[in-house]
């Protein structure tokens, strides 16, 4: 199993026929997943050769969902069009739309987040500015290289996009269930949470690490959750410890306001939820390896 | 991006919040016309981002034309907590009443927009809702349905504004509201709203900060950018498309992506306990390309950095091969010795995931003598922060 994300899922690409959009289409099909079609109301029944497969275009998500049965949406619209391009993912009631695209005005990531809310929530959505999510071995949405790891019992979750690289990189040889990059945006749909909530519900996940960074109050609340809700062990790790207050650190979300939203207090919160956090990612690896070893696994 | 108090008085003007009159000077003579203008008295405030002024001695009422331009010398190149005023705003005088407080925030937590309000203003907010936390609404406002009228009366009610006040107070927030969602604001507080004596409501002091995420769309926002208070280095980077904040440490790190950029500070930081306290000198994240053209320009603002005496350059190669990442490297370094900037400070470079043995043999056969390769993260770290304190 996976979360999120399996080998059934069925995915379409909003923005395939862009630079971006055609390059992560390409290594999203190489790497196994099911890619159904694309949308672009300008190409609209056309097909696009992606490397031999022949990728047929429609005019809106609800056409390739009638056509295809498409479950996943993965958006690769520029900034200015993005809430549009969510707000029709969310119309056509698409169970899981995956937001990759960077620079997202935060009125339009709170507009298409209370638009999914007033529908009755019935897509998921992932990101803005988010590297997308992986079930290695399964399916990939999104543009996380699916040659670094195979399929494992570690269930990640991640801010950033690179940290994700990376832990999955030191942990290669173990595997992971899915790992999923919620992104680092002021206001994102799938949180921490929702993703510890998943991975304790699924059977092949063990353990769990998160990544956090500063800004906001995400990961406190993700380690309350942890203390109440999960019974798998979780190892942490927070970015950011020597950011200084009042600048914003590449996410747009990642800023220390104040004395709020600090790496040090997301750190003590984690640990006091029985949470073990490395130092580094190395460490942070180190301490999943130490646990999967425990498990016998 | 946070505005100067005279900025986000200009907004509040623009979309109908009542403001009393006020104009930004520079220079003390410039003060005494328009404080005749305003009928000889006026309030002169220095122009800082940073709360606290009143105290600090930056806002003093001027008896006429003359007070002014005496108000405006004295306060013109004060040092309020570090930040240097340059600009005074001279606005006409008001008769103090009551002080409340309204405001529109980004509510993170709860993914929604939300108001806040209190008829304990032009205090501290965070003093009120650490103090009286009952005295401040805060009624969330959904993204899609706006500060309605009947919202905004909900907000009043909430608040518990005095009767006689309530439609003026309900009207602001409603115009305080088109200011938040017409600019793509984060933040729009007014602080004090003020009662006059002859039963005005008025704007008097604002804070708003603007989504930079939304400059596509609002053209106008570039020229409200203090760019002569910019650090000048994170003002070139800026120029040239780089995601830089400038630190106080001594060794420069050049990375990919904002999460593993912050980690690599974290883990200089960590390093340099044990080589004299060496720091990261700045954020860089060179983004999931770092071309040739972009590691270029991110080495020649860090290495025109005069605190750095180390480079840390930390790339995972996800999307991005490590062989192109060090052909970029090679290509960085010969480009700027082609300008005339030839490096001499130590480049420590980590190079892992998609490709990182070819990525490593392109640096091992360049064989540049100031290029350093160490194969993990921590040990890179290590190597940079004792090369920096060596320096």
């Amino acid at each position: 199993m996976a979360i999120f994300l399996t080998k059934d899922s069925k995915v379409i690409v909003q923005g395939m026929t862009g630079s971006e959009g055609m390059k992560h289409t390409r290594r999203m099909l190489a790497s196994g997943t099911q890619i159904v079609g694309g949308v672009n109301p300008r190409k609209a029944g056309t097909t696009v050769d992606v490397d031999g497969t022949e990728v047929p275009v429609f005019g809106s998500v609800a056409e390739a969902i009638e056509k295809t049965g498409a479950d996943v949406t993965v958006i690769f619209v520029p900034p200015k069009f993005t809430k549009d391009a969510v707000v029709e993912a969310i119309d056509a009631e698409i169970g899981l739309a995956v937001v990759i695209t960077e620079g997202v005005p935060v009125h339009d990531s709170a507009a298409f987040w209370a638009y999914a809310g007033a529908k009755g929530n019935k897509t998921q959505i992932i990101g803005p500015n988010c590297p997308g999510l992986i079930s290695p071995g399964q399916s990939n949405a999104g543009i996380i290289p699916a040659d670094i790891t195979t399929t494992g019992p570690i269930g990640l979750v991640s801010k950033s996009g690179t940290l994700t690289y990376q832990l999955m990189y030191e942990l290669r040889d173990l595997g992971f269930s899915s790992a999923v990059g919620i992104g680092g945006d002021p206001v994102i749909g799938t949180t921490h949470i929702d993703a510890l909530a998943a991975f304790e519900a699924d059977p092949e996940t063990k353990v769990i690490v998160m990544i956090g960074e500063i800004g906001g109050d995400a990961e406190e609340r993700a380690a309350a959750y942890i203390a109440e809700h999960v019974t798998k062990p979780v190892v942490g790790y927070v970015a950011g410890f020597t950011a200084p207050e009042g600048k914003t650190m590449g996410h747009a979300g990642a800023i220390v306001s104040g004395s709020s939203g600090t790496a040090s207090a997301k750190k003590e919160a984690l640990e006091a939820a029985g949470v073990k956090v490395g130092k580094t990612p190395s460490e942070t690896a180190r301490l999943a390896r130490e646990l999967i070893g425990s498990l016998g696994l | 991006m946070d505005l100067f108090e005279y900025q986000a008085r200009d907004l509040f003007e623009k979309h109908g919040v009542p403001v009393l009159a006020g104009e930004v000077i520079e220079t003390p003579e410039a003060a005494r016309e328009i404080a005749t203008r305003f009928g000889g008295r006026a309030v002169v405030k220095a122009q800082v981002k940073v709360g606290g002024r009143g105290k600090a001695g930056g806002v003093k009422l001027a008896s006429d034309p003359e007070d002014a331009v005496a108000k405006s010398a004295a306060i013109l190149g004060m040092d309020i907590k570090g930040h240097t005023v340059h600009k005074v705003m001279l606005a006409a005088t008001a008769d103090i009443k009551d002080e409340y407080y309204v405001s529109f925030l980004l509510d993170r937590t709860n993914r929604t927009f939300l108001a806040m309000a209190s008829v304990e203003g032009g205090v501290e907010i965070e003093v009120v809702a650490e103090e009286n936390p009952d005295a401040l609404a805060k009624i969330p406002v959904d993204a899609n349905e706006g500060c309605t009228p009947e919202k905004a009366r909900e907000i009043v009610a909430a608040a518990k504004f005095p009767a006689e006040v309530a439609d003026q107070v309900a009207d602001v927030l409603v115009s305080l509201w088109k200011v938040f969602i017409a600019e793509d604001a984060l933040l729009v507080e007014v602080n004090p709203l003020i009662k006059s004596g002859d039963g005005k409501i008025i704007a008097l002091d604002g804070k708003v900060s603007l989504d930079e995420n939304a400059e596509f769309r609002q053209p106008e926002h570039e020229a409200l950018e203090d760019k002569a208070a910019a650090n000048p280095l994170e003002a070139a980077a800026k120029a040239k498309g780089l995601n830089y904040v400038k630190l106080d440490g001594e060794v420069g790190i050049i990375g990919n992506g904002a999460g593993l950029v912050m980690s690599t500070l974290d883990v200089v930081a960590y390093a340099g306990e044990a080589h004299g306290n060496v720091k990261p000198a700045n954020f860089l994240d060179i983004g999931g390309g770092a071309s040739a053209e972009v590691m270029a320009n991110g080495l020649e603002i860090i290495l025109g950095d005069p605190d750095v005496k180390s480079v840390f350059v930390n790339v995972f190669g996800g999307i991005t091969a490590c062989d192109a990442v060090a052909n970029g490297i090679v290509q960085a370094l010969e480009l700027l010795k082609a300008k005339g900037d030839e490096v001499t400070k130590p480049l420590v470079v980590r190079l892992d995931g998609n490709n990182a043995e070819l990525g490593r043999k392109i640096l091992t056969d360049a064989n540049h003598p100031l290029v350093e390769q160490v194969d993990t993260m921590d040990g890179a770290a290590e190597r940079a922060a004792e090369l920096a304190n060596a320096k």
